[in-house]
C-alpha cells in the first residue's frame, strides 16, 4: 500500500480506485459563493430530485437558514451569514451596490454597515474520504466520475462513517438507520446531465463540470475579485496538497472558513492509520507481556 | 444575534458544530468497548493459568472471556440493530477500517472463546476445547486495543488527538479488569496472578491518563470537563482503590471481591468517560476549530520564512 492511498495528493482517484484507463475524467462541483443570492434553489432542487425526506417546519431563530446544516435529507445546505463590517473595511467599499429600496435588515444605526455572506453547502467528495476509508461494509465506494457514493442497500447503519467525516458531512436518517449524503446526483451524470443542484441555480454560483477545469475558472475568478478590489475573496478546497489530497466541491469564500461552518484545515482521518495499528499494536503487546509477567515468579 | 463571535480567537457558524456527533448509541458502545477488553485480558489469563496449573483461575477466565465475547457482540448487534448487520460486517474485509477489522478480530474470538468456555463446563470435546481456548488466548491481545483505533480513526478530536495514547489506556484498564474479575471468581490461593494483574494493569492505565491530561493544547480539557471529566475522576479513584486492595486481596476473599468489583467499575467508567469526552469534543466546534486554525497558522508561517 503506497502512502499516497491514504492521504497526499493523488491525481486519478477514479484509476486508483480499479477503473480501466478510459473511465470518465473527474468531475466536481466549483461553488463560487460571490454570487450566490441564498434562494435555495439548489436545496429544493436537490430534494425534489433525489426524492429526500422533508426536515420538518422548524425556525431556527438565528438567521434566515432553517436547514441548519449538511444532514442525511439535506444534500445542499444554504449558509446565511449577517455581518457587521467597520465603515472603511474593504467589505464595507468593496462592491458597488445598488439600492433597490428593499427593506432594511439588522440592526439599525451604529457606525458600519451589514454584509450578507450565502453559500451552498455540499459534500466535498474528497480525493482522500474518510467516509469510504472507513466503512465496513464497501457500502461508500468510489464512481468512475471519482466521487463517492453511498449504496443504501448494502449500508449496515454503523454510524461509522458519521464522525469519521472531517467536514460534518454525512449523517443517518432516523427511522431508516441508513447513511445517506450527496450523490453529485450519480443517475443523472450518467446520462450526460448535471446534478439537479447546479441546473436549478439562477447566478451559477454552483457550476458543475471537470475538475481540472473548474479548477482553472475558479482561479480566474479570484483573480477578477482581486483586481476589483475584493481582496477578501479566496478559495477552499482546491488544493491537491491540503489534508483531504483537495476536494471534489470546492468553493470560493469571502473569509475564513470557520464563519461558513467549514473546518480550517480538515485531515482525512485514515492517514494517521498506520500510526494508530502500530499503537495499538504495541499496546497489545504490552498488555500481554503484564499478564505475562503476572505468572512468572513463585507459585501462589 | 448577528454573527457569532463568542471569543477573540475563535470564529464559526452562530456556534453550530462542524462536525456530526457519533451516532453510536450508550450503553451499546462504551459496554462494547468495556466486554471485549475484559474478553481479551481474560482469554490471556486463562490460558497462562492452564499452562502454570492453575485449572479453577484457568476455568473462570475461560468463562469470563466467553461472556464478554459475547456480551460485547450482542452489543454491537444491539448498536447495530439486527443481527444480520453484524454477519454483513464480515462481507468484506477492510484494512482501511478498523471496525471490519475488529469485526474479523471479535468474530473467531468469541467463538473460540464461547467454544473453550462450552467445552471446559461440559467437559466434551477436551482436546479442542483446549485448542480453542489456545488460539482464542493469542488472538486475545488484539481485542484489547483494537477499540482504541476504532475511536481514533474517526474526525472527533477527543478520540484522533490521543491515538497513541488510548490504546494505552484500554489496555491497561483490559487487565486490570481481567485481574479484578479473576479475583471476585477465584479463591485467594489460585488467584496470584489475578492481583498482579490487577496492579500492573492499573499502573499502565493511569500512566497513559496521564500522558492525555499532560498533553498540550486544548483538546485535553474535555477530559477534564464536564460529566467525563467527572466520570473519568471516578474511574480514576476506583483504579487506584482497586490496585491498593488488590494488594492485600491475598489475606482475604472479601477484600479480594471489593478490590475486583471497584475495578470492574473503574473499568466501565474510563470507557464511557472517554467515550462521552469524545461526544463533547465533537459537539462543540471550538475543539475543531482551534487546533486547526493554530496549525494552519503556524503552517502559513513556516511558508512565509521560506
Amino acid at each position: 500500500m503506497t502512502d499516497n492511498r491514504l492521504s497526499g495528493p493523488l491525481a486519478d482517484p477514479a484509476g486508483d480506485a480499479g477503473y480501466p484507463a478510459d473511465h470518465p475524467e473527474r468531475v466536481g462541483f466549483f461553488t463560487d459563493t460571490s454570487v450566490c443570492i441564498g434562494c435555495k434553489a439548489c436545496e429544493v432542487a436537490c430534494k425534489q430530485w433525489n426524492l429526500l425526506p422533508e426536515d420538518g417546519v422548524e425556525l431556527t431563530g438565528m438567521s434566515y437558514d432553517n436547514t441548519g446544516a449538511l444532514g442525511a435529507s439535506t444534500w445542499r445546505h444554504v449558509a446565511f451569514i449577517e455581518q457587521h463590517v467597520e465603515n472603511g473595511s474593504a467589505a464595507a467599499t468593496a462592491p458597488e451596490s445598488v439600492d433597490l429600496g428593499m427593506p432594511g435588515m439588522g440592526p439599525s444605526g451604529g457606525d458600519g454597515s451589514v454584509r450578507w455572506l450565502m453559500s451552498s453547502d455540499v459534500c466535498k467528495h474528497c480525493t482522500h474520504a474518510a467516509c469510504l476509508d472507513v466503512c465496513p461494509t464497501g457500502a461508500l465506494f468510489r464512481t468512475e466520475y471519482g466521487t463517492v457514493v453511498v449504496q443504501d442497500d448494502v449500508c449496515n447503519g454503523c454510524g461509522y462513517c458519521v464522525p469519521a467525516c472531517p467536514y460534518g458531512v454525512i449523517d443517518i436518517r432516523p427511522g431508516d438507520g441508513g447513511a445517506f449524503k450527496c450523490t453529485m446526483c450519480y443517475d443523472r451524470q450518467g446520462a450526460g446531465l448535471a446534478p439537479a443542484c447546479a441546473t436549478a441555480c439562477p447566478t451559477e454560483s454552483i457550476q458543475y463540470g471537470p475538475l481540472e477545469e473548474l479548477r482553472e475558472r475558479a482561479a480566474a475568478r479570484v483573480d477578477e475579485l482581486h483586481a476589483q478590489g475584493v481582496t477578501e475573496a479566496r478559495l477552499y478546497g482546491h488544493e491537491p496538497d491540503d489534508g483531504v489530497g483537495g476536494d471534489g466541491a470546492f468553493f470560493l469564500l469571502l473569509d475564513e472558513p470557520e464563519v461558513y461552518g467549514l473546518p480550517p484545515d480538515p485531515v482525512v482521518t485514515t492517514r494517521d492509520l498506520p500510526s494508530m495499528w502500530r499503537c495499538a499494536a504495541a499496546a497489545a503487546a504490552t498488555g500481554a507481556a503484564l499478564v505475562a509477567g503476572c505468572f512468572l515468579g513463585r507459585k501462589k | 444575534m448577528t454573527e457569532v463571535d463568542t471569543s477573540a480567537d475563535f470564529r464559526s457558524y452562530y456556534g453550530k458544530p462542524v462536525l456530526k456527533e457519533p451516532v453510536w448509541k450508550v450503553p451499546d458502545v462504551p459496554a462494547y468497548l468495556y466486554m471485549g477488553g475484559l474478553a481479551g485480558s481474560s482469554s490471556t489469563m486463562a490460558l497462562l493459568a492452564e499452562l502454570t496449573g492453575r485449572p479453577t483461575l484457568a476455568r473462570n477466565g475461560r468463562i469470563t472471556a466467553a461472556v464478554g465475547a459475547t456480551a460485547s457482540v450482542v452489543a454491537l448487534v444491539h448498536d447495530l440493530g439486527r443481527p444480520t448487520r453484524f454477519l454483513n460486517m464480515l462481507r468484506v474485509f477492510k484494512p482501511t477500517s478498523p471496525l471490519s477489522v475488529g469485526s474479523w478480530i471479535l468474530a473467531p474470538f468469541s467463538a473460540l472463546a464461547g467454544a473453550a468456555a462450552a467445552s471446559d463446563v461440559t467437559g466434551y470435546l477436551p482436546t479442542l476445547g483446549r485448542l480453542s481456548a489456545g488460539v482464542a488466548g493469542v488472538i486475545a491481545p488484539a481485542m484489547t486495543t483494537y477499540t482504541a483505533v476504532l475511536l481514533s480513526d474517526t474526525a472527533v478530536p477527543a478520540w484522533h488527538e490521543m491515538h497513541r495514547e488510548l490504546p494505552f489506556v484500554f489496555a491497561g484498564s483490559a487487565v486490570a479488569s481481567a485481574g479484578g474479575m479473576g479475583m471476585i471468581t477465584t479463591p485467594v490461593a489460585q488467584a496470584g496472578p489475578a492481583r498482579r494483574m490487577a496492579v500492573a494493569g492499573s499502573a499502565l492505565e493511569l500512566a497513559a491518563t496521564e500522558r492525555i491530561h499532560r498533553r498540550e493544547g486544548i483538546v485535553g480539557e474535555v477530559y477534564e470537563k464536564g460529566r467525563a471529566g467527572k466520570v473519568l475522576r471516578m474511574a480514576k479513584a476506583l483504579t487506584v482503590a482497586g490496585a491498593a486492595t488488590a494488594l492485600l486481596a491475598g489475606r482475604s476473599r472479601t477484600i479480594a471481591v471489593a478490590s475486583g468489583l471497584c475495578l470492574t467499575v473503574a473499568g466501565v467508567a474510563t470507557r464511557y468517560g472517554v467515550f462521552a469526552a469524545g461526544r463533547v469534543s465533537a459537539r462543540d466546534p471550538r475543539y475543531t476549530i482551534v487546533p486547526q486554525r493554530e496549525r494552519k497558522s503556524a503552517e502559513e508561517r513556516l511558508g512565509a520564512m521560506d
